[in-house]
């Protein structure tokens, strides 16, 4: 118990320190809201004018453009260790790298589901989609995807941020290991606007759930062989 | 030597299955000669599992016991995996076209999925080339098999979902002939074709490994060969 309290307040401390870093220098959560609302009216422009094809595609666009402003997010909050060597001194730490894993997949999340809920609304609003309706849903929906792309990116991030070809490597390896989410998140985020006709969406979000947590669980089992000698 | 003959072996072996699946086993009633490509197309599909799995498993056993042997297992089977990977999905799209008049078809779940693996991996293959260090591309290498190995059921069970739960397919699956009511003279031959691609994937497998070992010495030479000259250098100051 004491172990965990432990744990869980050098997680804390870590997502603490990000959110410190992001707050005094705004660089990637401003610049990753702005790229995913460039990514959405791009779309608007490959598929429109016609609204009601627009409609009809907004969730996959919705979550296309979240899945690419979290490759950015993800790889800003790494980046911001590699400066002075931060992440060594990190690794160096008497503390569990689980724990680590936890503050740095928190901080993640954070940004996360902040320009989830942010694109959301965007789509709501440039593609004409009812979005208040069934915001409960949504918001879950929102919550487990952002969640997802977090714990898969933390440790992605942690791969590539000390190779030489990382702006490449990052979303070559992230993006195939994230289309069950993709898909999931789409889905659920479908049946919601369209108000579950098929009673689907609670297996759309049992998946992601399930995709979140083995996804955490083995991003956390790996993490300390990553800041070992990744 | 052991090795050579186990490489003639199994080619005599593949030929077999070959002249077996095209010329005495009778066409398909529904779908003709096209069904014949299932043969080497499941035998295909069968190893790059075979190989993802091999590379989970040697990813994990580099992380507990620390052996650069096992990486260059892993590697091997990777690399081998990825090649029967992309032979597979060739021969689905070869198959599909006649048979379901498209190249491509989502709403099969197996192919979705498959191009996904081939992507996963692919990307293992090049994360490895972008590491210099040994120890640290095994680590890298390690995670990423596994968590490509766990994401593969995931993937599967997803795309299936996608299509299964707005309607129900249609389209027959090639495995349908591993069906028990299915003739004897079919059963027989994809598993002759089983058995005779296992064998080629050992082969390939042993091939890879020793090329594997070769290329770590060569690395560790040139390494040695930096180091001594840097010193020499240093001396002579």
């Amino acid at each position: 118990m004491n172990a965990l309290r432990r744990d869980a307040s050098v997680a804390l401390a870590v997502a603490r320190k990000d959110a410190i870093a992001e707050l005094r220098g705004r660089h990637a959560t401003v610049s990753t809201l702005f790229f995913a609302g460039i990514v959405l009216l791009l779309f608007g422009f490959a598929l429109g004018p016609d609204a009601d094809r627009l409609a009809a595609a907004a969730p996959g666009l919705l979550w296309l453009a979240v899945v690419f402003a979290g490759i950015l997010a993800v790889s800003r909050l790494h980046l911001l260790e590699t400066d002075d060597g931060a992440l060594e001194h990190l690794a160096l730490y008497p503390v569990s790298r689980q724990a680590i894993y936890a503050g740095k997949a928190i901080g993640g999340f954070a940004v996360m589901l902040l320009i989830a809920v942010l694109v959301l609304v965007a789509v709501g609003i440039l593609f004409a989609v009812d979005v208040l309706g069934a915001w409960p849903a949504l918001l879950a929906t929102a919550v487990l995807g952002a969640a997802g792309v977090a714990a898969v990116g933390t440790f992605y991030a942690g791969i590539t941020v000390r190779l030489r070809a990382r702006e490449v490597m990052l979303p070559l390896l992230m993006l195939p290991v994230l289309a069950p989410l993709l898909l999931g998140a789409v889905k659920a985020t479908a049946a919601a606007l369209a108000g579950d006709p098929f009673g689907e969406l609670g297996a759309w979000l049992q998946l992601l759930v399930a995709f979140d947590v083995i996804m955490i669980v083995a991003g956390a089992a790996t993490y300390g062989y990553l800041l070992e000698d990744g | 030597m052991k090795t050579r003959i186990l490489g003639l072996v199994a080619l005599a072996a593949v030929i077999a299955a070959t002249a077996v699946a095209l010329f005495v086993v009778p066409p398909d009633q529904n779908q003709g000669d096209a069904q014949r490509i299932m043969y080497p197309h499941v035998a295909s599909a069968w190893l790059a599992y075979l190989s993802f799995g091999v590379t989970a498993l040697a990813g994990i056993g580099w992380l507990w016991k620390r052996d650069l042997r096992l990486d260059a297992v892993a590697h091997s089977a990777a690399e081998i995996g990825v090649m029967f990977t992309a032979f597979a999905i060739w021969g689905g799209m070869m198959w599909g076209r006649p048979v379901w008049g498209v190249f491509w078809q989502w709403e099969d779940p197996r192919l979705t999925t498959t191009a996904l693996l081939l992507a996963l991996y692919v990307g293992y293959l090049l994360l490895r080339r972008l590491s210099d260090d040994p120890e640290r591309r095994a680590t890298r290498a390690a995670i990423v098999g596994v968590i490509a190995a766990v994401d593969i059921p995931i993937v599967h069970f997803s795309v299936e979902w996608w299509r299964g739960l707005h309607q129900t397919a249609t389209i027959g699956s090639p495995d349908r002939v591993l069906n028990p009511a299915a003739p004897m003279v079919f059963v027989g031959s994809l598993l002759g074709m089983l058995g005779a691609f296992t064998l080629a994937w050992l082969y390939l497998m042993i091939r890879r490994y020793q090329l594997a070992r070769a290329e770590a010495a060569r690395e560790e030479a040139r390494r040695m060969d930096r180091i001594m000259t840097a010193r020499t250098v240093e001396a002579a100051r």
